[in-house]
């Protein structure tokens, strides 16, 4: 392992980091699938966007992150906030709907929120986060504590004035901030090519005197390597990063289906991107390398699973809200 | 007439069909669709652009097929960038060309509400009446499955407040198309708001182009007892809940606002004048609503109800995801239903 540490840059990544890592990875995989297994139901009754192949991303950039700092997800969220630490049953109990849910069933998939754990809120609009992941950074800049904000947007958000405005600004200031673009060449079904002349988003960084790199979003280890750097110089308050990890999503835009069927993309083009399933090439390295054995592997997917059924009966046996709860918490009532 | 009817459902409505074969029937996405290519064709100043109008699905079918029809010049994919696009559809209406732009939920306008607002609405004014901009923005009102807050909203009340705008929002297939047509063809910035839940409705529309006037109601059932004042998918709401007062002997009026701004105050007027009792069915919110309008236009020309008015709105909150919520929070013909009985019966006593 020591070589291929060696040749990312990673020397003294220890075995703890590189198991935490694939765990996280997998724990994000395994949810997602549990996700695609049981939405035919129909009992949970929102849009889901799940992030199946994308999973390198949020796991390498939030294993460098401390409890207290922040992270700005997006409406494909789920992995974002698992990888942040957020448990698996307010998560699950949010999509059934249910008064235990994170958003206590008002927000649905698109909308996660774990305090507790620096994620302030979850917009659905694209690029909505990204200024308030600057806001954060900015926040804990004022209150001189050392927080990271990490901002995970898709290269669809690329496309928003919001990005440009939130990345001047947060350069100005030498803001605290990763900015994360998770480029899975789609905005639901329009190509970056149809959408940026450049398709560069990393090399933007330049003109505005900050660091843009370019990673293989699908490389466990070249995600943590430039998010490592990123968030050290992020603490360190020489400001923001932006990296673009390209990635590609397995699922429709929204929902547990494939969409080639419908027309969407090449098959094809699936067919490439799972061959750079970023949980298979990780396991095959650790394995090969003798980092990681079948029997961990083993391990590692019954603590998971027992992990997510728990959560999924708990989001069934959860109680709905009340209707009562329809007009409550318009406003933070006065002196609360 | 029979654009005016509306069938409360697809069965009933292939029911009409046979009855006169030479009327021809198509939903309301269609009509879209079918206003839009004829626009295209009929005006080489149209063109259409929004995120994924390219798209298979073409924008749940309104813009389908129409980029292979019409190139990828007259119909184009828009980077996700809607402040900035809708300005340049502004530009691109003074400089005298006529876009459709198009937006999948009405929430993404916020977005774009600077060039709406400060721009597009002013500019006739602002310098003079040299310089129109004949703009027509769609954009589609979510609803049910979770939608939240973000992907549900009825915005129209805001685009009301501004003067230099106009709003409309069809409530069937013949409005769809006709006030599409007169849109594009008005010169000034129009909001179009379609509902989600209209698309697959079907009706009769003609296949040639035609225009329905902006700034018209269309009176869908005439009574005497109580007005009903509806928007969009709430028309539909209240032409079942008349049927249903009708069994109970009460004779309500149905009217379909189809164009918000301008209001048809005269429409209004005159069928309150003569029932006395009003409820305004909308699909926003209630404060400074389209509600709030009517009634004020009702107050206006001096009129004195016989009952409070009521109003049939969403609760005043966001929109939440969860299906228990969902369904306490939509409005829907029972709630018409009670409404037009309290009013009538507050009226006898
Ligand atoms: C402002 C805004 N415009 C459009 C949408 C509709 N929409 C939701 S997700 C999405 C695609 C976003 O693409 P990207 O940022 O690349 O994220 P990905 O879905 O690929 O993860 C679009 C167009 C939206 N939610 N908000
Ligand atoms: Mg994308």
């Amino acid at each position: 392992m020591k070589d291929i540490l060696q040749k990312y840059g990673l020397n003294t990544l220890t075995k703890k980091i590189l198991l935490d890592l694939y765990k996280s990875m997998l724990k994000i995989r395994m949810f997602e699938e549990k996700i695609v297994e049981l939405y035919p139901e129909q009992e949970m009754k929102c849009p889901v966007h799940l992030c199946i192949g994308q999973e390198a991303i949020a796991a390498g950039v939030c294993q460098h992150l401390h409890k207290g700092d922040y992270v700005f997800s997006n409406h494909r969220g789920h992995g974002h906030c698992l990888a942040k630490g957020t448990k698996m049953r307010p998560l699950m109990a949010e999509f059934y709907g249910k008064a235990t849910g994170c958003s206590g069933g008002k927000g649905g998939s698109m909308h996660i929120i774990d305090v507790e754990n620096g994620i302030l809120g979850t917009s659905a609009i694209v690029g909505g986060g990204i200024p308030m992941g600057v806001g954060a950074a900015l926040a804990s800049s004022l209150k001189g504590e050392d927080s990271v904000t990490a901002i995970f947007f898709g290269d669809g958000a690329f496309d928003e004035g919001a990005f440009y405005e939130s990345f001047n600004f947060a350069t100005l200031k030498r803001l605290p901030v990763v900015f994360v673009c998770e480029n899975n060449f789609y905005a639901t079904n329009s190509h970056q090519s149809a959408r940026q002349s450049g398709c560069r988003i990393f090399e933007s960084a330049a003109s505005f005197d900050a660091r843009g790199h370019c990673v293989d979003g699908n490389d466990a280890l070249a995600v943590y390597k430039a998010a490592q750097d990123a968030v050290q110089l992020a603490r360190k308050g020489v400001g923001p990063s932006l990296i673009e990890a390209k990635t590609y999503r397995w699922k429709g835009h929204v929902g547990p289906d494939e969409d080639w069927t419908k027309g969407c993309r090449p098959k094809e083009e699936l067919d490439y991107w799972k061959e750079q399933c970023p949980v298979k090439r990780f396991t095959e390295l650790l394995m090969d390398k003798g980092a990681l054995t079948s029997a961990e592997v083993e391990d590692l997917k019954l603590a998971i699973t027992a992990e997510i059924i728990d959560a999924v009966e708990f989001a069934r046996k959860s109680a709905y809200p009340e209707t009562s709860a329809l007009l409550a918490d318009v406003y933070r009532e006065a002196n609360k | 007439m029979p654009w005016t009817k509306i069938y409360a459902s697809r069965t009933e409505f292939e029911k009409a069909l046979k009855d006169s074969p030479g009327l021809r029937g198509i939903t309301y996405k269609e009509a879209i669709r079918e206003a839009t290519a004829q626009l295209l064709s009929a005006d080489k100043s149209v063109f259409v652009i929004g995120e994924g109008v390219d798209d298979s699905g073409g924008v749940f079918g309104t813009t389908k097929g129409l980029q292979e029809e019409f190139g990828k010049d007259r119909v184009m994919d828009s980077p996700l960038a809607e402040n900035g696009i809708t300005g340049v559809c502004v530009g691109a209406a003074a400089a005298g060309m006529k876009p459709i732009l198009v937006h999948m939920r009405t929430d993404f306008l916020p977005i774009s509400l600077d060039q709406i607002v400060n721009h597009a609405a002013k500019w006739h004014y602002m310098f003079g009446g040299l310089l129109n901009i004949p703009l027509v923005i769609r954009s589609i009102i979510g609803r049910g499955w979770g939608s939240a807050a973000q992907h549900s909203q009825s915005l129209q009340a805001m685009f009301m407040n501004i003067p230099g705008l106009r709003v409309i929002m069809p409530a069937t297939p013949y409005d769809a198309k006709g006030l599409l047509i007169a849109a594009v063809k008005d010169g000034n910035p129009v909001i179009m708001i379609e509902h989600r839940w209209l698309y697959d409705h079907m009706g009769h529309v003609p296949e040639e182009m035609y225009e329905v006037p902006l700034g018209k109601a269309a009176v869908r059932k005439t009574g005497k007892d109580v007005s009903i004042i509806a928007v969009s998918h709430m028309v539909h709401e209240a032409v079942q809940s008349a049927e249903a007062l009708q069994e109970e002997g009460i004779d309500a009026e149905v009217i379909d606002l189809r164009t918000l701004k301008p209001l048809d105050t005269g429409t209004i007027v005159e069928s309150v004048r003569k029932t006395g009792r009003l409820i305004v069915a909308d699909t926003g919110w209630k404060e400074c609503g389209a509600g709030a309008e009517v009634m004020a236009k009702v107050a206006e020309a001096g009129i004195t109800l016989k009952a409070p008015l009521v109003r049939i709105n969403l609760p005043e909150a966001p929109t939440p995801a969860s299906p228990v919520l969902e369904k306490a929070y939509y409005p829907g013909k029972d709630d018409i239903i009670e409404a037009a009985k309290k009013t009538t019966g507050h009226g006898k006593r």
